[in-house]
């Protein structure tokens, strides 16, 4: 299949807009609330909480014995909690950095979540089978039930985010001004990581434990790249996100041996890896040539300051000079010359140059020039 | 005359593991001063600020801000923290950042809207900001960055000031502009609290001055306790500041 009878096959074929319309919503909220944990600088907090959940999917299996998603989604809620709120207690218990304790908290959980799986697998149980998958995710495993249920998550999130606006900005920004303005900093934070533990959760199935935060902050990196507005990030994160989603889906579609989970994950780099380099404002690449600019236009203007030293001295600052003697000087070349022409600073005859009144007048002002206001 | 008192701190210690911070301080401060709080490094200057508005729990002590504790009195402060505790590069513009003085009295949920934003711009036009009003913070200098927090608290209209070196890195005509706006606040009936670190404009800047290291060592008008007698028993060392008179 190729990506364009995919693209054919969508409006007909039921279980692919499912898995497709899935995989976007689910980038598209991971967007949203990722951009969350990159502004906060918590961005590996999404990875201790994914691995955090393995043990919670396990548990709810153990206990129930059945493999509804919902019910162990629900055991990957609680875990995910669980190991969140342990991060928090270390970090401000103990003497210990959040990197410790996120390192510590993620390793402990999912090592417990690897014991009980291949306890699991050893059991004489049929229904076993498959729990793995949250391991790395499998689209192809969703249903339009886990589709509703993302939809819904998606729908509470947008309405907390734009009911909490002005909360979750002001705590971003500066949590402890929010405190003396008398907001309640400690249920703003818990309502951001809340929502980030659900994002992350519903993710599992089809992006896996270990691929999840990818999810949550790549889409949210590529998006700061473009934008210096908060909302302006919110909204392009999702865009991303949602396009990762269906462009991974579509690839993955296309070639049987493809999992869904970690082409989106690729497909969402690579926005960020574009978004890194292309962006105008922030990119690598607009960057560089701002730097060259730059570069050049100082060479031009050393050029043109030596050329001031010497026609200052004379009566006629416009009186010709030869072009030999700025040859000791570095900073000259002939296309820099036909430059300085072409801005109108100097004159060509042949072999001479000579100084142009706007020239001299730009070269007297180079630096005298009133300083900015800072 | 005895003057009404704005901030009364009682028997205030706080402790971050263990190592006392802030030791046993009584403080008073009378309404109307611009108050600076000097000390060494270390000296617990940021934290009695950040203790009196609830920002750190102390271990002991009570804070009132005119007769009430602080929960109460809120709409009645207003803070400028250190520019350095937040990101420069989050993805906001100055006037949004002023914006941020007026969620106190919005509350919770309630957005700001046209009036809130007509004060944000006369708070930085009042700081000589107005024309960076939609500049990414991030590309704003040093002492702009610290004009648009000033601008922030002015917006918040309060009539207590609390603020956390204003005048770190900014350069001569910043800090002209940020201590003649904090004069104006004094002369309209404002209390102003700020931590400061140059000793040598401690007279020409300030009316009133706490001396603090862990305890507090002395506080009251600068022209009856700013001397070399304090300043060694703040600093350790023998002190000698040329006090401009």
């Amino acid at each position: 299949m190729t990506i364009s009878e995919y693209f054919d096959l969508l409006w007909n074929d039921y279980t692919l807009r499912t898995i497709t319309l899935g995989t976007a919503v689910l980038g598209a909220t991971c967007g949203m609330l990722g951009s969350f944990a990159v502004l906060r600088k918590q961005s590996l907090l999404g990875d201790a909480i994914s691995h955090a959940a393995l043990p919670g999917i396990a548990l709810a299996f153990l206990i129930t014995g059945a493999k509804d998603t919902n019910v162990l989604l629900l055991g990957a809620l609680v875990s995910g909690l669980i190991g969140t709120f342990w991060i928090r207690g270390i970090t401000s218990k103990t003497h210990l950095k959040s990197d410790t304790a996120l390192g510590l908290i993620l390793s402990l959980f999912f090592g417990f979540g690897m014991l009980l799986l291949t306890f699991i697998q050893k059991q004489p149980n049929a229904n076993q089978a498959g729990l793995d998958k949250y391991l790395f995710g499998q689209a192809a495993t969703l249903v339009e039930k886990d589709v509703q249920l993302m939809l819904i998550v998606t729908g509470i999130s947008l309405f907390v985010l734009l009911l909490f606006w002005k909360e979750f900005k002001i705590l971003l920004f500066d949590a402890d001004y929010a405190k003396t303005l008398g907001f309640n900093t400690k249920f703003i934070d818990i309502l951001i990581t809340f929502f980030i533990v659900l994002a992350i959760v519903i993710g599992l199935q089809t992006v896996g434990v270990v691929l999840m935060s990818a999810m949550l902050l790549a889409p949210a990196a590529a998006a700061r790249q473009w934008t210096n507005s908060l909302g302006v990030m919110i909204v392009l994160a999702a865009v991303f996100g949602a396009f990762s989603g269906v462009f991974g889906t579509a690839i993955s579609a296309t070639e049987d041996s493809l999992s869904t989970g970690p082409v989106i994950v690729l497909v969402a780099a690579v926005f960020v890896l574009f978004s890194f380099i292309f962006s105008p404002g922030r990119g690598l690449l607009f960057r560089e040539i701002r730097f060259r600019n730059n570069r050049r236009d100082l060479q031009l203007k050393k050029t043109l300051q030596f050329m001031y030293g010497i026609a200052k001295d004379h009566e006629d600052i416009s009186h010709p000079h030869a072009i030999r003697i700025l040859n000791n000087f570095q900073g000259f070349t002939k296309k820099s010359l036909q430059r300085l022409e072409e801005k109108d600073w100097i004159q060509l005859f042949g072999q001479q140059w000579a100084l142009t009144q706007t020239g001299f007048e730009e070269a007297k002002n180079l630096f005298s020039q009133k300083p900015n206001d800072d | 005359m005895e003057r009404k008192l704005a901030v009364q701190v009682d028997d205030l210690t706080v402790a971050y593991n263990y190592k006392p911070v802030l030791w046993d301080i009584d403080l008073a401060v009378p309404e109307g001063v611009l108050m600076a709080i000097v000390g060494p490094n270390g000296a617990g200057k940021s934290t009695l600020i950040k203790a009196i508005l609830g920002i750190i729990k102390p271990i002991a002590g009570s804070i009132s801000i005119y007769g009430k504790p602080y929960d109460k009195q809120r709409k009645l402060v207003a803070y400028v923290p250190q520019k350095g505790s937040v990101d420069w590069d989050f993805p906001t513009t100055a006037v949004d950042v002023v914006m941020m003085g007026t969620y106190g009295s919005l509350g919770w949920i309630k957005r700001p809207g046209q009036k809130e934003k007509k004060a944000a711009l006369e708070a930085l036009e009042k700081v000589g900001m107005l024309s960076f009003k939609n500049r990414q913070i991030s590309q704003l200098s040093g002492g702009q960055q610290q004009r648009v927090f000033l601008a922030r608290a002015l917006v918040q209209n309060a009539s207590i000031y609390f603020m956390d070196e204003p005048f770190q890195g900014v350069d001569a005509t910043t800090e002209i502009a940020i201590i003649n706006i904090l004069k104006e606040l004094r002369k309209a009936g404002k209390t102003l609290v700020v931590v400061h670190h140059d000793l040598q404009t401690v007279p020409e800047y300030f009316d009133w001055v706490t001396f603090l290291n862990v305890k507090k060592i002395a506080t009251g008008p600068v022209k009856e306790i700013f001397n070399d007698d304090n300043l060694t028993k703040t600093y350790g060392i023998n002190y000698k500041v040329a006090i401009n008179k």
